[in-house]
């Protein structure tokens, strides 16, 4: 009889165990995002309509819309924005570009193989810190190298935080230098999987090189082309702290005249600088809205031309 | 949200290496290289390693180096200096404990949590499982750095600002973790061994740490290697956050900050803070290069 119970117990236990224990493993996952994933994104929302105050150990008043209203006005938010779409065009094309020829470059016979791929990898895990210094200091107007290797070629010394153009150009360099070899690395991952009988037909029909790669490799790419041009999108559309880096006082206004602050960059300022934690959230959820209509738009868009090009 | 930060890094979808038994070499292809593609490529690698090389260039001179036209281009003698003089500025000795706890912690955190998940997810059935998968992986696209105000809040409720928990705790475990592991388990674990288990009496979680764990060392090296250097190099939260109790990424924006900057001491951190993910990359990028580029083909 003791027996029996014993075996019941340990028959229900272990459908206990089967049935419900599958939840238990994915729990922590769920619970940490939605704690610190999920709930801060949304609870962004409910700040954003309140004038909300760190400095008043949080006291907050309802005030509806106000936030967004006032962010419309604001000169400094749609300067900020601009900036945003110049940097992210300025890093993300020429990014994208360079690693397809990067990728078209590494997709041959090589000795060294892996020693190159390493190579061009190496940027992308080097931290944001390090290489916005080491370029800052490479961008120097009185002593930086890049000005004087411009003034080898004649071009006069350029100070390149102190106007949009230059300081847009240098912090697109320093985005597109860290993400170039990655984006080539998944390019080329692709092109191994074409087939080579298409580029053995190509051959036999007289196609050059040039040819081959602009009808048979980038039509090929296209679902891949589509993937690096959205997570490029999302994650460019967000950067801050390359401009709080690129000025040296560190400030998060971007520059004297905001000339390369970004919306994220603004975000910060507004929340930790001006303890505006209502306002900031208020421009929080408008990037993030910003991100998914670009990220929709750029989906839509590659898609269509990398049709075109078939 | 320090992992997950970075959505650009964790759209990849990485899947168990996979020898490459007969490589696929009919005549002539992939093309064989020409001098001018090894050119450029050397050119590229060069591009890429230049920063890091002028960065011991520059630690390694005395201060009116960096001045010097044109610039010095050879490592000089002084490098023990400058990093006597980077401790002696601040606290970096502080910051370099903080972030090896910190990445310490989530890197073991992460593999774990993601190998139980990705477990659960590959290899047992239960209600809703493709469902909860798919809203695991989307959670990967949500902007996160965005929702850093409450988040502020929050710890700031739970008192945790200041402290080294306010980093780690978010960071426990990710969804490109536990999407790479159902990936790699889902064909690195096969179903005969878990049944076998059963038969012989053994419970989930013992199937968990006795066949799954084991069978995973090598996906777990990968995810090892990318956590830990995701984590080390996580700098805006830490920065907001963390204040005065640095990691290493805030106390070198701390070193670098001001209307005059020391470069030398400043590129001195630099070299400092880069050395241990360099370490790292030295014995393990060779898989970092397979994990990234079999994602991309999963896609």
């Amino acid at each position: 009889m003791a027996t029996y119970l014993h075996q019941a117990r340990r028959a229900g236990l272990s459908r206990l165990d089967t049935k419900g224990s599958p939840y238990l493993y994915i729990l922590p996952f769920f619970l940490l995002f939605g704690a610190f994933g999920l709930f801060p994104l949304l609870y962004t929302a409910y700040v954003s309509f309140n004038d909300w105050d760190l400095l008043d150990s949080g006291s907050h008043r309802w005030v509806g819309l106000a936030n967004y209203r006032e962010m419309l006005q604001d000169a400094y938010f749609w300067n900020a924005l601009g900036n945003t779409l110049s940097i992210w065009v300025l890093s993300t094309v020429p990014q994208l570009l360079a690693a397809l020829w990067i990728a078209h470059l590494l997709n041959h016979r090589l000795r060294a193989r892996t020693a190159l791929r390493m190579g061009v990898l190496l940027p992308n895990v080097t931290s944001i810190v390090a290489v916005t210094i080491v370029f800052t200091q490479l961008f120097g107007r009185d002593f930086g190298m890049v000005n004087w290797a411009l003034g080898l070629v004649g071009i006069g010394p350029i100070d390149w935080q102190a106007n949009t153009w230059s300081s847009h150009l240098a912090i697109s360099f320093i985005v597109a230098w860290r993400w170039t070899g990655y984006n080539a690395l998944i390019y080329l991952a692709s092109m191994q999987a074409i087939p080579h009988h298409l580029y053995e037909a190509a051959d036999l029909d007289g196609a050059s090189q040039a040819q081959q790669f602009r009808r048979i490799t980038v039509p090929m790419l296209r679902p891949t082309i589509i993937f690096t041009t959205v997570i490029s999108t999302i994650g460019g559309l967000q950067i801050m702290a390359e401009p709080l880096l690129f000025a040296s006082s560190q400030t998060p206004t971007g520059g004297s005249d905001r000339q390369f602050q970004t919306v994220a960059l603004f975000m910060y300022e507004q929340g930790f600088r001006e303890f505006r934690f209502g306002y900031a959230s208020a421009v929080a959820w408008t990037l993030c809205l910003v991100i998914a209509i670009f990220a929709i738009i750029n989906f839509l868009l590659t898609r269509r031309i990398a049709k075109d090009e078939d | 949200m320090t992992t997950l930060a970075d959505p650009v890094q964790t759209g990849t979808t990485p899947s168990p290496p996979q020898r490459r038994s007969h490589r696929r070499r009919s005549f002539g292809y992939p093309r064989k290289a020409s001098v001018w593609s090894y050119g450029a490529l050397l050119a590229v690698v060069a591009g890429s390693v230049f920063p890091l090389y002028w960065s011991i260039v520059v630690s390694s001179q005395t201060s009116d180096a960096v001045t010097k036209v044109p610039p010095a281009l050879v490592p000089g003698g002084h490098l023990f200096d400058n990093i006597a003089r980077v401790f002696d500025t601040t606290d970096f000795g502080r910051a370099l404990v903080n972030s090896f706890i910190v990445s310490g912690s989530i890197t073991v955190s992460v593999v774990f949590f993601s190998t139980l998940a990705g477990f659960a997810f590959a290899k047992l059935r239960f209600r809703g499982r493709k469902a909860l998968l798919v809203v695991a992986i989307a959670t990967s696209m949500v902007p996160h750095q965005l929702g850093i105000i409450p988040l502020y809040i929050l710890m700031a409720d739970l008192g945790w600002t200041g402290r080294l928990t306010a980093v780690i705790v978010p960071g426990l475990v990710t969804a490109f973790g536990v999407f790479f592991m159902t990936q790699y388990l889902g064909r690195a674990v096969p179903d005969e061994l878990l049944e076998a288990g059963r038969v012989d009496g053994s419970s989930t979680f013992g199937l968990y740490w006795h066949i799954v764990l084991p069978a995973a060392r090598p996906a777990a090296a990968v995810l090892g290697l990318f956590t830990f250097m995701q984590a080390w190099n996580d700098f805006f939260w830490p920065l907001v956050v963390l204040q005065d109790n640095a990691t290493v990424q805030v106390a070198l924006s701390a070193l670098a900050s001001g209307y005059t900057t020391d470069y030398t001491l400043t590129l001195t951190g630099t070299l400092l803070a880069t050395l241990p993910i360099l370490v790292v990359f030295m014995l393990l990028g060779r898989h970092l290069v397979d994990g990234i580029m079999q994602g991309a083909v999963k896609g």
